[in-house]
């Protein structure tokens, strides 16, 4: 019996934490709004470093899309954040299929994709878009590194046709001849090639095999798709799965957004496209990639179509741009203007140069000047 | 272990006490609450389980309706693509494959170890040896993945090298050298997570072979493996059928580990040293985050033939229990 009231003593007592808990947070909220000038003040300082981030609407900007376009947004939302702490950002790394589908039943505000909306996605975008209809805007791209694992082998240059018989068997040892040619000064040892890949549907796998298609069609004869086409081999779920993989196998070798690469510390394999120097995967030269772009999209849309086959000095061809797609008018009155104001910050100079540092390649700056400017037009 | 009341029920009191709570007639009150209180808990169980089951038959309904595959025989899961086409034969394959090889791993040992420490090992040992195997169970399985992945993975290339060179031309046992990342060593991983479970419940089976019993063969000059096998392991073995049971409804439902181990594939491929694979656990886990509400319905659709099938093998442990009753592991 004594244990029991004691038991019941503290159930009281934990209610009675509870609800004064309670209580003090509705106070809380109430302060939020009193003290909205407090905060901007302490946030005037991130908020000069992020540069001219112009604030506007209110309440909360929900977003989805592609989850490889997840850590520069999450790094514009910390920095939008700390100038403007009316609108609260939620993106969902769900995917760019999901995402798109969720813009489209009017779920979300826009959305984020690896790839630009289909012809009849944009037929379905006249119905949540009143009098519009939905609109790519570039925002971030990223080179699609090759890393891999193999012991005593620091530097590599491989060429397209080489990249798709290692993926897809036909070379089956580091020391086979194809790679030694490439690499006459490399000691490549005698270890079997274990190819991974992702074994979920990703825009990166789209990307690469899009890549791979379009400049090695003997070599690559399956079309560009999400899922890998091959059977078999080694894979794993995610970029930060395929990354670690390689990290454990010597012989590996697999391709992932370059900020994976670098986290794992892999190393990265150097393409031969043609250029005079073989091509290394870095933001700049994905960035240079962008750059030789062409645009296909009718204004305001602005998608772009890469040229995989580019023998442009310093241009990383697998490149991923990832697009925010949007209504060109009919977008939600009540979250008009946080979008525009945020996507207006990431599109901006200061919005570019912030996602370097976790591994994405700015738009050139004539792009992102224009994209800036399609935004501003946004009704 | 979750077993309905009706096992709980523990040997009848000696007399002395019935008749002592008897005279106690002032916690009748007391006896209605708590009887009432654990009857709601019976209840609650019951309709937890049904709302579980409507809500994933009806979500499971939703994907089957648009299924383009047929469900139990097309190898792909590919339920976000338009139009969607999956099924579960890889998955059930690859869920009975790595549980039946934890199984003949973990419950030979897991025996072995039961009898060890009932047995054989002096007390000083045993005690220590128990406590070794419940913290075991302690892991959290992802932990297990992750010792699986960085450890395990590699470590077993040799092995199964090894297995290539002399039993590779069963097919079933041929090896290429590529990290194994294989429903074998899924296998391996679930055997040693499911020790734990299959020991304890044997371990207490084997306890309480009645003295007399085993004095008695002794008495017959019979030695102490003659003891084991004419009365601990008669008396033991519905015990131990029941404990096995538990373990494979454990394995056929780890998730994190066998995601974290396993290299996913839609080949279904009797090389089961090979990497590749899946099972119903691992593929929720692994497609989870980047599906559609399709692809979340479709992936609740294979949650309920896991859930058919772990009901299936439970229900057996049951039905095994309940016919010797007398001899039941669930009360450990």
């Amino acid at each position: 019996m004594k244990s029991q009231s004691k038991i019941r003593y503290r159930t009281a007592a934990g209610i009675l934490a509870l609800s004064s808990a309670l209580v003090l947070s509705a106070c809380g909220s109430d302060d939020n709004s009193d003290s909205g000038d407090d905060k901007g003040g302490s946030g005037e300082s991130s908020a000069a470093a992020g540069g001219d981030i112009e604030c506007g609407g209110s309440g909360e900007l929900l977003a989805s899309g592609a989850s490889s376009q997840d850590n520069a947004v999450q790094q514009w939302v910390a920095d939008y954040q700390a100038a403007c702490s009316d609108v609260t950002v939620n993106y969902k790394p769900v995917g760019s299929g999901a995402g798109i589908e969720e813009f489209l039943n009017g779920q979300t505000a826009f959305a984020g994709s690896d790839s630009a909306l289909e012809p009849e996605e944009v037929e379905k975008s006249k119905e949540v878009c009143s009098g519009g209809q939905g609109i790519n805007l570039p925002m971030v791209g990223g080179p699609v590194a090759i890393a891999y694992h193999v012991e005593g082998v620091d530097e590599l240059v491989l060429d397209a046709e080489t990249l798709a018989n290692v993926f897809n068997g036909e070379i089956k040892n580091w020391n086979d001849e194809a790679i030694a040619k490439l690499n006459p000064d490399a000691e490549l040892p005698d270890t079997k090639i274990q190819p991974v890949h992702r074994s979920d549907e990703s825009g990166t796998t789209e990307n690469f095999t899009a890549y791979l298609n379009t400049v090695v069609k003997d070599a690559w004869p399956d079309e560009a798709d999400k899922k890998w086409p091959i059977e078999g081999g080694q894979a794993a779920t995610g970029s930060a799965g395929v990354s670690s993989q390689v990290k454990q196998t010597d012989g590996a070798i697999s391709y992932m957004e370059i900020s994976h690469a670098e986290s794992n510390d892999l190393a990265t394999v150097k393409l031969d496209t043609g250029a005079a120097e073989p091509v290394e995967a870095t933001v700049e030269n994905a960035s240079q990639a962008i750059a030789v772009g062409e645009r296909v999209g009718e204004a305001p849309d602005m998608a772009l179509e890469l040229d995989y086959a580019t023998k442009e000095d310093g241009a990383y061809p697998i490149t991923l741009v990832t697009y925010e797609i949007a209504c060109d008018k009919g977008n939600k009155p009540e979250s008009l203007d946080a979008v525009k104001s945020f996507l207006g910050y990431t599109a901006s100079e200061a919005g570019q140069q912030s996602i370097v540092e976790v591994g994405y390649a700015p738009l050139p700056a004539e792009m992102a000047a224009e994209v800036v400017k399609t935004i501003d037009t946004l009704s | 272990m979750t077993a309905p009341p009706t096992d709980k029920e523990t040997p009848a009191p000696p007399p002395s006490q019935v008749l002592l709570s008897d005279a106690k007639g002032s916690t009748r009150r007391g006896d209605k609450i708590f009887s009432g209180l654990s009857k709601g808990s019976g209840i609650t169980l019951l309709l937890i389980m049904a709302a579980i089951a409507a809500f994933l038959a009806y979500r499971a309904s939703i994907a089957l309706a648009d299924n383009e595959g047929n469900f139990l025989t097309t190898f792909e899961w590919d339920a976000n693509s338009i139009p969607p086409k999956f099924g579960i034969a890889v998955l059930a394959f690859g869920t009975v494959v790595s549980s039946v090889v934890a199984m003949v791993i973990a419950v030979p040992i897991a025996v072995g170890i039961a009898l060890f420490i009932t047995h054989y090992a002096p007390r000083r040992l045993a005690a220590p040896i128990a406590y070794v195997i419940d913290l075991l169970a302690a892991v959290p399985s992802i932990v297990y993945g992750l010792w699986g992945a960085l450890f395990l993975v590699p470590h077993l290339v040799g092995t199964y090298e090894w297995l290539d060179r002399y039993l590779g031309w069963t097919v079933v046992l041929s090896f290429d050298g590529t990290a194994p990342r294989s429903l074998m060593t899924a296998g391996i991983l679930l055997a040693v997570m499911i020790l734990p479970i299959i020991t304890n419940v044997s371990r207490e089976v084997f306890a309480q072979t009645p003295r007399l019993q085993e004095e008695a063969a002794l008495a017959l000059g019979a030695t102490r493996w003659e003891v084991i096998r004419m009365t601990v392991l008669p008396f033991g073995r519905s015990g131990v059928i029941s404990a096995s049971m538990l373990g494979l409804g454990r394995a056929l439902g780890e998730t994190m580990a066998v995601a974290t181990v396993l290299s996913p594939s839609a080949l279904l491929s009797a090389e089961i040293l090979q990497a590749g694979g899946g099972t119903f656990a691992q593929n929720i886990a692994a497609s989870f985050g980047e599906s559609g509400q399709f692809g979340r319905d479709a992936l609740i659709a294979s949650g309920l033939v896991l859930f058919v099938i772990t009901l299936v093998v439970n229900g057996a442990a049951r039905l095994i229990i309940a016919r010797r009753k007398e001899y039941s592991g669930a009360n450990a």
